[in-house]
């Protein structure tokens, strides 16, 4: 069994004991949910710091990104924050610098390009940034999904690994200082994003949208496929299906929406900088998750909330914030393996 | 002065000294982790933590209790790998029946804590240790000048990974160790008791990454931060290996270390992705690992 399935195993039980009306009630408690989030987070900036809401926001939709891959394609992957980092440095350098590229260098030959733009208006950079984190997740995930559980694991890891190191000798990004004051620019060169609402309104729209494609997907025909092959993969193989594509995709898309989460929080904190791409926020983002509730729907915005309003309050205690995170990850290792949403929904008695 | 492709001769046997050197340490602790995953099935991550508390044990006992780096060649490895026989009593033994990525999840947590409560008390700035007295110095051997300390990490390196290898592919122990790992129950059916030798079999995993912390001591300053990226790297050295024989992560740990310290001749900006590009490589050609069987 994997993470995930044992959450959502406990979720299908639950389906299962509400049987008669259960398909509709699935439908019905999830849509609650859906609109209490959508409720809170637009009427939260009238009593939340709405910068920290942003950053809940842009976190939320990263450890969902991370949740599709290990809630439902029970692949664990301990560099997701390659992604985040990368599709930060590009959106942040192309809202910042735009292109100026005279000529190519490969080894001895010279490439004459001569590609000049202006700096990308806010929302080309965050797709540029998604896109090229989708790039960086297809390399990766073809060299990832060659191993199953803990390789995988250890295997994102130390992929990533490689890629911070790239990050800090990179002419592009800055090296230690990485790439600051971002402007924030105007959205589709008319709305100024230096106004919070303006810039807020931004977030809350690529955060929903994200999210609610991550729900199509788990939800899909592909969704499907993928958690069967979590359950029983060479099963699915010999049902017909191509374990390794659906994995690949599901990577890819992991890969592309973490870019979407890290790039808009580079353009919202105006900032593209190391700390994005080490292993200590790959760490992170499962602990987001597991408290959240692997394999829900809304744990890990959950998770997300609950760990940086955690860091968010002991952040004078410096050192005190990697031990508490420490002993958060075993507490609930050991005794809260389901998280928040988890509980909630076996209390409920219903899928969230 | 000589040179081999343009490169001076006490360059590139200074940079192949470092890589052994480096490459000690990576074997010790793959060894470490092989030996664990063999029997319980986790990737320990707190490994790298544990080499950090080998080191601070060395510091501790020289600085507090005035016993030399020969004590805590010893004691090190006994105190720590007996903090790691309490984590499994109390912590991963009640994971086993549970999913291998929950053990892991587990001991990345626990490094978190250990290495949260290093820094808080110690800082991140490295204390330094120095070499023992019998060591220092060193010899010349015409073509490049070797240290003794350092000729004495390889050679201590070598003898505990060999030992570590005869022990369990040689002698009755390892024996009950290599069957248990393929069946636990057969094995605890034939009286053995299998809980207590997974509970020490972690606990000298542990041990042997306190023993390299200890030796690392003289040479990197001992620092809270010493182990979190080495265990990395070590991960890697561990896929490109494979899990599968003893010998195997002994043998990769050198030859990798040897392979960084020549990057760091011929191409030093690649020097510190070079292990991670080897494992991208293998992982295309034969995803077992090298001497790994897929399991």
């Amino acid at each position: 069994m994997t993470p995930g399935s044992e959450a959502t195993a406990a979720a299908a039980a639950i389906a299962g004991e509400a049987r008669p009306s259960a398909r509709v009630d699935e439908g019905r408690s999830l849509r609650i949910a859906f609109a209490v989030m959508v409720a809170f987070f637009l009427l939260a900036p009238l009593a939340i710091y709405p910068i920290f809401l942003m950053k809940v926001m842009c976190f939320g939709l990263f450890a969902c990104a991370f949740n599709l891959l290990l809630g439902y394609g029970g692949l664990l992957s301990f560099g997701h924050a390659m992604f985040l980092g990368i599709a930060g440095y590009v959106a942040a350098y192309l809202a910042k610098e735009g292109v100026a590229l005279e000529a190519l260098h490969i080894g001895a030959v010279t490439l004459p390009v001569g590609i000049s733009l202006p700096p990308f208006t806010p929302e080309l950079a965050i797709l540029s940034g998604s896109l090229a984190a989708g790039v960086l997740g297809v390399l990766v995930g073809l060299i990832a999904i060659r191993r199953q559980g803990i390789y995988f694991a250890m295997i994102t890891l130390a992929l990533a690994q490689m890629v911070y190191f790239f990050c800090i000798q990179a002419p592009f990004t800055g090296g230690e200082d990485g790439i600051q004051a971002v402007p924030r620019g105007k959205l589709f060169g008319l709305i100024d994003l230096s106004n919070i609402t303006a810039m807020y309104a931004t977030v809350f729209v690529i955060f929903v949208s994200g999210f609610l494609l991550i729900y199509r997907i788990i939800h899909s025909p592909f969704g499907q496929v993928l958690k069967a092959i979590r359950e029983n993969e060479p099963r699915a193989i010999s049902l017909g299906y191509d374990a390794d594509r659906y994995k690949l995709l599901a990577f890819v898309l992991s890969a592309t929406l973490a870019g979407l989460a890290g790039a808009t929080s580079a353009i919202v904190f105006q900032l593209a900088a190391l700390n994005a791409v080490h292993w200590t926020m790959s760490g992170e983002v499962v602990l987001m998750t597991l408290v959240g509730g692997l394999g829900t729907v809304f744990g890990p915005v959950v998770g997300a909330f609950a760990v940086l309003g955690m860091e968010n309050y002991l952040a004078q205690l410096g050192a005190w914030v990697t031990i508490v995170q420490g002993a958060i990850f075993v507490i609930c290792v050991l005794t809260f393996r389901r998280g928040i949403v988890g509980e909630l929904s076996r209390w409920l008695r219903k899928p969230l | 002065m000589s040179e081999i492709f343009g490169i001076p001769t006490q360059a590139l046997f200074g940079q192949l000294l470092i890589g052994l050197i480096n490459g000690s340490f990576y074997a010790l602790l793959s060894l470490g982790l092989a030996v664990i995953f063999g029997l319980l099935n986790i990737i320990n991550f707190a490994h790298g933590a544990q080499y950090m508390m080998g080191a601070f044990c060395a510091w501790f006992l020289l600085k507090k209790l005035g016993l030399s780096y020969w004590w805590a060649l010893v004691l090190g490895p006994i105190i720590v790998g007996a903090t790691g026989v309490v984590i499994e009593r109390f912590m991963l033994s009640k994971l086993y029946k549970l999913d291998h990525l929950y053990g892991f999840l587990l001991t990345f947590g626990l490094a978190l804590v250990i290495q949260g409560l290093f820094r808080h008390e110690f800082g991140s700035t490295g204390l330094p240790y120095a070499i023992p007295k019998s060591l220092e110095g060193g010899q010349n051997l015409g073509f490049m000048f070797l240290p003794n300390y350092r000729a004495w990490v390889i050679a201590a390196s070598l003898t505990v990974c060999l030992g570590t290898w005869f022990m369990i592919e040689k002698t009755k122990l390892g024996s009950y160790l290599r069957a248990a790992t393929e069946n636990r129950e057969l094995v605890q059916a034939f009286g053995i008791n299998v809980p207590r030798m997974i509970t020490l079999t972690y606990g000298f995993g542990v041990a042997l990454g306190a023993f390299a912390g200890v030796m690392a001591a003289p040479i990197y300053s001992v620092s809270p931060l010493m182990g979190g990226d080495l265990i990395i790297v070590v991960f890697a050295v561990v896929v490109i290996g494979g899990m599968g024989s003893i010998m195997g992560s002994i043998v990769t740990g050198f030859v990798l270390g040897i392979l960084e310290g020549l990057t760091k001749v011929f191409y030093p900006e690649a020097s510190n992705i070079v292990i991670f590009v080897v494992m991208a490589i293998v992982l295309m050609i034969k995803p077992a690992g090298l001497f790994g069987t897929q399991r």
